[in-house]
């Protein structure tokens, strides 16, 4: 595994670039744990100060220290839009790999549940959760939200990956050596579905924190919760633009472009990288 | 034989598929050292398992070479209305005027090469028309009288390929592929998913067309059965190289290499109830080919001089070229057929 | 009393309905087939066939991957459409499969010895690792492998051949009754075919198994088979001893099969001739009108009878 994460760094540039972008991004992250500001406390320094060798990242209106708020609000988006794939995944895994193997009614039901959380609007029911859980509303049950909603593009992906290794022989062959459906489909058929898993987490991730910056900035979250759309949501209710505190909207803005371009390629590069016909040819098959 | 009977020379062909996985870098060297000739009006059978690089070579006969897939070495000149061109060298164009006109295949798959959503006359169309250089309703004339040569009523012309059966699918692959009379055709397993029945009247067809045309073909199988039945001469490929070559019926009844007298040997026959021999061990990795002669390490007689030096194709009497060092000596039979581990292998 | 046969197939038929709701129509894949194999006499029992005669999924009813539309399969006198739960798993310990395509019958993801251990496991309560180990490597000696050479290794770490053998000593290991081998030998090399039919030879001799052998390639056939049918279109059309039935088949079909086998006598001379099978009479009408009558040599052949006849006579033996 790490001799494969060697070559990957040292012979794909896309990948190379992804590590160092997600990389960057998760270090400036972790420093929130030695931050010596409590980020939900505000008035601690002098508010509307530029960058400056002092204050990297200036001071908000609300006299933050933006750099350690920061810390403290990729933390929290990082972590949300983790907690979304890794949720996900797993429902489109058990859906996908059990539709596509026991087929027949078991399919066709599972099926007819992922059709309608594909045609539910995902983002008035977002509000009306809102509306309906207000300050209960934290990071994780946000995150357990998105992730009912998350998953059925991708179960359907990995459905039709595991209809094709049902008549695969190696599976006929599993179940008269008495193998169990479960064994099956979460030891013969799960790793032809990793590939599938891992590029669609990437994409998950960006689509998740995409639409938890918008509801945030809308204030349809948490707001005293610090993350990427919190932030942008204070900057805003704050005019930051108009009254000429621009690094609170840009600095944000820039670390999170560059946090989805660099999940981009990564999901990029590994779905070339785990595509199983090159795969197979490394293996010499 | 004078060389004006030569359709086709090969030359001391080197081809390999060079690769880069990651910076891994990988060479497969499918096809080593081939030289061999094709002579106007036969049928050429090469015959050789899975990843004996059969289908590397071919595919550098068809003038398909594309990377991974290069040619190291040698020359692949064929001989059309006498004008020699050796496809290694020759520009997209001069292979691209020949194409079809005068080399032409026919492939395993019906399917691959006639496009689902068109009727068989526009298929015909689509490949035959500018190569023939006909007027439309002479081109379909023609068309159509080929199309009786082999069989097959002109009303296919307005079939779509999936109305016609397997078998009549791959006529018509035959007859695409014969329609502009080519002096050269390439068959690449063109029997193997037929069934018996429909088999043996392909395979009868492609004889007729052959003859009748006057055209040379080469006949890709591992199936040493169709080539008894259609190849006037055989090479027997072996992990690239080739390693015996003769006329089919000295290839069944006087072959001189072990690999050839095995395959020969443990075909079962109807009527033949004996015993039959199998070789021990796989066909090596061309990745990383054994040192030598490539067949050594299943070889049953193999010598010393077998792992280090690489048996050359040696010119016998009557048209028969073989590469063993103990080709001379009279083995018997046992001892090639001889089983290491028992009669369970 | 007598043993009940080990398998016995009573007119079974199997019909595909096909098309979609307007234009449905059933297509029959397996029609009235009957035959029987000894409790008492272990044989390489054929089906010879080509494509679309019905064989491959008279061999999924045989395993009871697909339950007949009438008739029964009865296995040691019991039908086995009936059999569920621990039934149906000693069932599957008693008739095992062996599958086309080596390469393919092995998850090249995974070790090879897991499909062994799992055998080993499921169908004879192997609980510790001495216990599973013990039959597997008892198993792979009968193939001539040993557990050292194929433990913690992958499909692509191993040649056709041992692959094969492996899928051979895995459905050993539950000490079946029945083998089906389902085309074992059309996707191997020239080479390797003749290893994998002496080893079924070799498993009915010193093992007492008893082999279904499916294949159309009449040349193997003849090679191994104590008895056989030849099926065209999910009919029976002859069925007996398989040497006396290749050497001189009655049925028209059968004859254009022999015609078809390729001849080794005139190698080089490039005769090739058609198979002749417009002359023969491959409609289903004749099929469904012929019936199996008992002909020499202990064989059956299906015989045309007028059209007149009434059609219900189909299939009976």
């Amino acid at each position: 595994m790490f001799s494969v994460f060697r070559d990957l760094i040292r012979y794909n540039m896309e990948f190379a670039v992804g590590v160092v972008l997600v990389g960057a991004i998760v270090l400036f992250s972790l420093l929130s744990f030695i931050s010596p500001v409590d980020p939900t406390a505000i008035y601690t320094t002098i508010p509307d100060m530029p960058p400056s060798a002092e204050y990297w990242f200036g001071t908000n209106s609300r006299g933050q220290d933006l750099f350690w708020h920061l810390t403290f609000a990729f933390r929290n988006t990082l972590f949300f839009g983790l907690s979304v794939a890794l949720l996900s995944r797993v429902i489109s895994i058990a859906v996908g790999l059990a539709a596509g193997y026991l087929g027949g009614w078991t399919d066709r039901v599972l099926m007819f549940v992922n059709d309608i959380f594909v045609a539910l609007p995902t983002f008035p029911i977002l509000v009306l959760f809102y509306f309906v859980l207000r300050s209960d509303l934290d990071m994780f049950k946000l995150a357990l939200i998105m992730a009912c909603f998350g998953w059925p593009y991708d179960a359907r992906l990995i459905r039709s990956v595991a209809l094709g290794l049902k008549h695969r022989e190696f599976t006929r062959h599993a179940v008269f050596a008495g193998m169990s459906p479960v064994k099956i489909m979460f030891e013969e058929h799960l790793p032809y579905v990793m590939p599938i898993v891992f590029a669609t987490a990437m994409a998950n991730m960006i689509w998740s924190i995409g639409l938890e910056v918008t509801l945030a900035v809308l204030g349809f979250t948490n707001i005293n919760i610090p993350t990427v759309g919190t932030a942008l949501y204070w900057a805003n209710n704050h005019s930051a633009m108009v009254v000429g505190v621009w690094w609170w909207i840009v600095i944000p803005v820039v670390l999170i472009v560059l946090t989805f371009l660099g999940l981009f390629l990564l999901a990029v590069s590994m779905n070339e990288y785990i595509d199983p016909r090159s795969r197979l040819r490394r293996m010499g098959a | 034989m004078s060389v004006t009977t030569d359709i086709l020379t090969v030359d001391r062909l080197r081809a390999y598929y060079q690769m880069n996985y990651f910076g891994i870098e990988r060479e497969v060297r499918a096809v080593e050292d081939v030289t061999m000739r094709v002579k106007a009006n036969e049928v050429y059978g090469i015959a050789g398992e899975s990843s004996s690089g059969k289908t590397s070579l071919i595919k550098v006969l068809a003038a398909a070479i594309r990377p991974p897939l290069r040619v190291l070495e040698g020359s692949v000149t064929y001989r059309f209305n006498g004008n020699p061109l050796d496809i290694t060298r020759a520009a997209e164009e001069e292979i691209e005027a020949v194409r079809w006109r005068h080399l032409s295949y026919i492939m395993q798959g019906s399917m691959s090469v006639l496009n689902p959503v068109r009727r068989i006359g526009r298929i015909f169309e689509d490949f035959a028309f500018r190569p023939m250089g006909l007027k439309r309703d002479a081109f379909r004339a023609a068309v159509e009288a080929h199309l009786a040569r082999l069989h097959l009523e002109p009303g296919v012309m307005n079939s779509y390929p999936h109305e016609l059966s397997g078998g009549m699918r791959q006529r018509v692959t035959i007859a695409l592929a014969t329609v502009c009379r080519p002096e050269f055709i390439i068959a690449d397993e063109p029997t193997t998913a037929l069934d018996v029945v429909v088999q043996k009247d392909v395979l009868a067809m492609i004889r007729e067309v052959q003859q009748a045309l006057g055209s040379s073909v080469v006949f890709v199988t591992h199936d040493m059965a169709v080539h008894a039945s259609i190849a006037d001469r055989l090479a027997i490929v072996y992990a690239g190289r080739i390693v015996e070559e003769a006329p089919t019926r000295t290839i069944f009844t006087a072959a001189r290499h072990p690999y050839t007298r095995h395959l020969v040997a443990s075909l079962p026959r109807i009527g033949d109830t004996s015993p039959k021999p199998s070789l021990e061990g796989r066909p090596p990795s061309l990745a990383e080919p054994p040192p030598g002669c490539r067949f050594h390490p299943r070889c049953p007689i193999a010598i010393e001089r077998c792992r280090k030096e690489v048996p050359i194709l040696e010119e016998w009497p009557g048209e028969h070229r073989v590469a063993c060092f103990r080709a001379h000596e009279a083995i018997p039979a046992g001892e090639i057929l001889h089983l290491k581990r028992g009669s369970l292998q | 009393m007598t043993r009940p046969p080990l398998l016995d197939l009573r007119d079974v038929t199997k019909t595909f309905s096909m098309g979609g709701m307007l234009s449905r129509r059933h297509v029959g894949a397996v029609n009235g087939v009957s035959f029987a194999l000894s409790a008492e006499k272990p044989e390489i029992f054929t089906i010879i066939g080509e494509s679309g005669s019905g064989k491959t999924t008279l061999a999924r009813m045989i395993l009871g991957n697909e339950v007949p539309t009438s008739g029964e399969v009865l296995f040691e006198g019991e039908n086995i459409a009936e059999r569920r739960g621990a039934a149906r798993l000693a069932f599957m310990a008693r008739v095992q499969p062996i599958f086309q395509n080596p390469f393919e019958a092995f998850n090249p993801l995974k070790r090879v010895d897991r499909y062994l251990a799992s055998t080993a496991r499921r169908f004879l309560g192997a609980r510790s690792r001495a216990e599973t180990e013990t039959p597997m490597d008892e198993a792979l000696r009968k193939v001539g492998l040993s557990l050292k050479e194929v433990s913690g290794r992958f499909p692509h770490e191993l040649s056709g051949g041992q692959l094969q053998r492996v899928a051979v000593a895995r459905a050993l290991i539950s000490k079946p009754r029945v083998i089906v081998a389902d085309e074992p030998v059309s996707m191997v090399d020239a080479s390797l075919r003749m290893a994998i039919v002496n080893l079924f030879r070799r498993l009915r001799d010193e093992l007492g198994v008893t082999i279904i052998y499916i294949t159309h390639d009449l040349a193997t056939a003849y090679y191994i088979s104590d008895r056989l049918i030849i099926m065209q279109k999910g009919y029976v059309v002859e069925m007996g001893p398989a040497r006396p039935i290749l050497d001189a088949p009655r049925h028209p079909y059968s004859q254009l099969l022999k015609r078809s086998v390729l001849s080794f006598d005139e190698s080089g001379a490039g005769q090739i001739k058609p198979s002749g099978r417009d002359e023969v009479d491959l409609t289903a009408e004749s099929l469904i009108a012929g019936r199996l009558e008992p002909a020499e040599d202990g064989r059956f052949v299906r015989l045309s009878k007028p059209i007149l006849e009434p059609r219900q006579t189909a299939g009976a033996l």
